[in-house]
């Protein structure tokens, strides 16, 4: 039997065991019993439990280590003393035997594989066998011993209960494994980069072009200050000037003048520019406003205004971010007290007076912590980048001209047909740590910034 | 000793002047304030305007009229053969491609075959298989045009190709009708011949594997954190680590994918399997901190009062707060969900940008997504890729209102307020 159906069918006896300990526990309830420890459906889970996790346990260390137990069956066969001593063409003959065996190739390249194949099936034969059989007797014994314990007296909601709470443990730790598991796989792939290139060549090097990295000094073409300086340029510069006048006005306009039933669908509205998906815009930023900023920035005079230039990339960028910066706004504004409003009115000061006097002054931490969280998506974001702008590192501040990002870097340097380990797709694991730190960092400086300088008004 | 200050003169001219200048720029202020909201809004219209102005056309094909004698043709086929299992393969194999391109050069001069689109047989095949009758008459049957012909009937195409058009539109054959294979077929070389249905079942599977584990994952974790968690270290620790990953860049996802799926437990490049586990760890967060915010919304007089009666605290969270908590953790749920189904970065880290012109069957088969199909069409040089890209994404929007607008009705519907 497959794995799969093995463990549909400890499901089914599990189920058997939940039916059987709840019909079971039903009969306890007779008038004049009073208390009862658990209810019916207690003693079914309790049961259903003990027949369902030893078995499934069993199964997940077994299918670990069970290739390893089938191939050493296999080369205790007569058929193997023909194997070539440990290698890469042992291993090959017998991953080749494996394929043959399960069906999933017909033909072998190795002669010696097609002999090996039928004691593979053999093998693998066995040993399923004998999972299956363990894994249903360990399924029925459990439950058996479980449903001894089906009595009156017996707490069964606390037992289902522990069980309960290991789960929910478990899935909030899923978080933590994949923070760990993200930091682990950066700091692995790029030790093994800074192994190749010296760390000082790729942080503070001026010239990017992994198209030829020489093999005598990897690090001459791998520096990364290009893409450190297009990121910031593209995403913290040109989007900022667009999403921030735009994100604020909106947010002042909608809390502070508008119609309560205008800022009802107007924020939604907004909020839709924030659902649309990145794709989309960097398929609007390379087809319609990238030639558009061209033309502009050939009528303004401008010689070597690209079509893959970082204005158009930022601003498309900077529109998508308009919603994050106006809902961060949004809320501070909000939470600035109303008596600060109606004594800066009651004052005789205009309602922009009073804005830009008293309540922005108020609500600035929320705004720039709103700011900071709005750069880092900016700089984090791929899709509009890796579609608009453009594949070449430079180091200028012309808006017309081109220059790359490290996410549009990361995706050139892993969508080509590399090998895994050559400095080429480790750089772009070293350009991920980059991004993964300054992200965090610009986080936590943005969530500082509104718990340390938040004004406790009333 | 001072003089004693005069009273404010509120007629002089100075004062005037002063508040003139004052509520101008309040009105000034006010205007800015609007116009930044009616830009935005223009933005998002003028966005969705453009892909519905490009990609309209997408959905539909031009039509040449073809007159063919399938039975002059000779085809190594039964009338049998052509109903029910098998049909296809039977018509493949019985030169009905050669056929239809000697009907064409019959009917339209020695480059008439390089009219039609590669996909024109398939038309032709679906009529015989609808009607069978067809084997042995004569028929004039509407098959599609190649691309170049399409771009220059429905917009501006090269000169060449817009004189064809011309010249087939005075012999008034060219009709235009709604493309079938754009929702029913997958990728393909050809323009005329590419559907989105395999990007849209491979995204389907992808979603399939992401609720699957991060809606579970997701709602337990939500529940312990805001019902369980003893204030510690480690819970410190998990709801840092939850509120980080929420603001983690995707792309560093499909980084974490590459290096541990692929990597280390080498399971299938570019499979859904692969997709959905990445964008599952990416929505989880989400839904973690949205389930939070409804747990938390659930008044605390609905715990005390089944506590009162004897119900143990996981009764309490599973049997009175988590239903009450739903319609908000679903509406999360969606809006992640959402947030998923437009996600591409992630996924071409992965290895889901290959060429795939079968649907996936299963989890483990090679699959594109929509929003990958959408990139990888973008990059095509020819032109009659720009509508197909444009219709992908009115495919795409619509999906992602449809998740939306079922956001919204379910907080409306079954929202409360305590």
């Amino acid at each position: 039997m497959s794995n799969l159906a093995i463990v549909f069918v400890v499901f089914g006896l599990a189920l058997i065991g939940w039916l059987a300990a709840r019909m079971r526990a039903a009969t306890f309830r007779k008038p004049g019993v009073a208390r009862f420890t658990a209810l019916p459906v207690h003693y079914g889970y309790f049961v259903g439990i003990c027949a369902l996790v030893p078995p499934l346990i069993f199964l997940a260390v077994w299918s670990l280590t069970a290739p390893a137990l089938v191939t050493d069956a296999v080369i205790a066969t007569p058929a193997a003393a023909a194997l070539p001593p440990p290698g890469f063409e042992r291993a090959s003959i017998l991953s080749e035997a494996r394929a043959l065996a399960a069906g999933r190739s017909h033909g072998a390249f190795h002669d010696l594989s097609a002999t090996l194949a039928p004691a593979y099936a053999a093998a693998q034969a066995r040993y399923d066998g004998i999972a299956t059989a363990v894994a249903l007797l360990l399924a029925c014994v459990c439950g058996a011993l479980a449903f001894t314990r089906v009595r009156p007296a017996f707490a069964a909601r606390t037992q289902v209960e522990r069980v309960v709470m290991l789960l929910l443990l478990a899935a909030s730790l899923i978080a933590i494994l994949t923070t760990v598991g993200i930091v682990a796989s950066l700091l692995y792939e790029s030790a093994r980069f800074f192994g190749i290139v010296p760390i000082g060549d790729f942080l503070f090097g001026t010239h990017w072009s992994p198209q030829v990295i020489s093999p005598s000094d990897p690090g001459a073409s791998l520096g990364a200050v290009p893409l450190f300086w297009g990121t910031f340029f593209i995403g913290a510069v040109i989007a900022m000037a667009v999403a921030i006048p735009f994100g604020l006005m909106s947010a002042i306009y909608l809390t502070q003048y508008a119609h309560p039933a205008t800022r009802r669908w107007m924020k939604p509205v907004l909020e839709m520019l924030a659902g649309v998906p990145t794709v989309v815009y960097g398929y609007f930023a390379a087809l319609t406003v990238a030639p558009a900023v061209r033309q502009l920035g050939v009528a303004l005079g401008i010689a070597n205004a690209s079509s893959e230039s970082a204005l158009a990339a930022g601003a498309v960028m900077g529109i998508m971010i308009i919603p994050f910066v106006s809902s961060m706004a949004d809320d501070s504004i909000a939470a600035v007290p109303a008596s600060m409003r109606d004594g800066s009115l009651a004052m005789g000061a205009t309602q922009s007076e009073t804005i830009r006097r008293v309540i922005l002054p108020a609500a600035l931490p929320g705004v720039v912590g709103g700011i900071l969280l709005a750069v880092s998506r900016a700089i984090g974001e791929t899709m509009i980048v890796v579609m608009a702008a453009s594949g070449v590192a430079t180091l200028t501040a012309n808006p017309f001209a081109s220059t790359t990002t490290v996410t549009k870097q990361i995706v050139d340097l892993l969508t080509g047909e590399a090998e895994f380990d050559s400095a080429k797709t480790l750089a772009a694991f070293a350009l991920g740590l980059t991004l993964f730190v300054i992200t965090l960092a610009l986080n936590i400086v943005a969530l500082t910034v509104v718990k340390r300088y938040r004004e406790a008004y009333d | 000793m001072t003089e004693p200050r005069q009273p404010t003169d509120w007629t002089a001219a100075e004062v005037h002047r002063r508040t003139r200048r004052r509520y101008a720029a309040e009105r000034r202020f006010r205007l800015t304030g609007l116009a930044a909201v009616w830009l935005s809004a223009g933005f998002l219209a003028f966005l969705l305007a453009s892909m519905l102005w490009q990609g309209t056309s997408g959905f539909r094909e031009t039509r040449i009229a073809l007159p063919i004698d399938v039975a002059q043709a000779n085809l190594a086929v039964t009338p049998a053969q052509v109903k029910g299992r098998g049909a296809d393969l039977a018509l493949a194999g019985a030169g009905l491609e050669a056929a239809v391109d000697r009907a064409a050069t019959r009917a339209y001069g020695s480059n008439g075959a390089a009219l039609l689109s590669d996909g024109a047989w398939l038309a032709v095949r679906d009529a015989i298989k609808r009607d069978p009758t067809l084997l042995d008459r004569r028929a004039t049957l509407a098959v599609p045009v190649a691309s170049a012909i399409d771009v220059a009937a429905k917009h501006d195409g090269n000169p060449d190709a817009e004189a064809q058009v011309a010249r087939l539109q005075a012999r008034g054959v060219l009709s235009t009708g709604w493309s079938r294979g754009f929702l029913t077929t997958a990728d393909a070389t050809d323009p005329t011949r590419v559907g989105i249905w395999g990007a849209l079942k491979g995204s389907l599977l992808t979603m399939a594997v992401t609720i699957g584990l991060a809606f579970p994952i997701g709602v337990l974790a939500a529940l312990y954190l805001e019902e369980y968690a003893p204030r510690n270290r480690w819970t410190d620790l998990i709801e840092v680590s939850i509120n980080n990953l929420a603001a983690v860049p995707s792309i560093i996802f499909g980084l974490l994918g590459l290096a541990v799926f692929l990597g280390t437990f080498h399971l299938p490049r570019s499979a859904p399997l692969v997709g959905g586990l990445t964008l599952a760890l990416m929505t989880m967060p989400v839904i973690v901190i949205a389930g939070r915010n409804a747990i938390k919304a659930v008044p605390p007089s609905v715990r005390d009062a089944a506590l009162a009666v004897g119900a143990s605290p996981v009764q309490v969270v599973f049997d009175h707060v988590l239903p009450l908590a739903l319609p908000g953790i679903l509406t999360g749920t969606i809006i992640g969900m959402a947030r998923a189904l437009g996600e591409t970065a992630p996924l071409l880290m992965i290895g889901m940008r290959a060429f795939i012109a079968a649907p996936p069957s299963r989890l483990t088969d090679p699959a594109t997504v929509l929003p990958v199909q959408i990139f990888l069409w973008s990059d095509e040089v020819d032109r009659g890729f720009v509508e197909k890209t444009s219709a992908a994404i009115i495919v795409l929007l619509v999906v992602l209102l449809a998740m939306n607008g079922l956001a919204i009705y379910f907080r409306n519907r079954f929202e409360t307020r305590w």
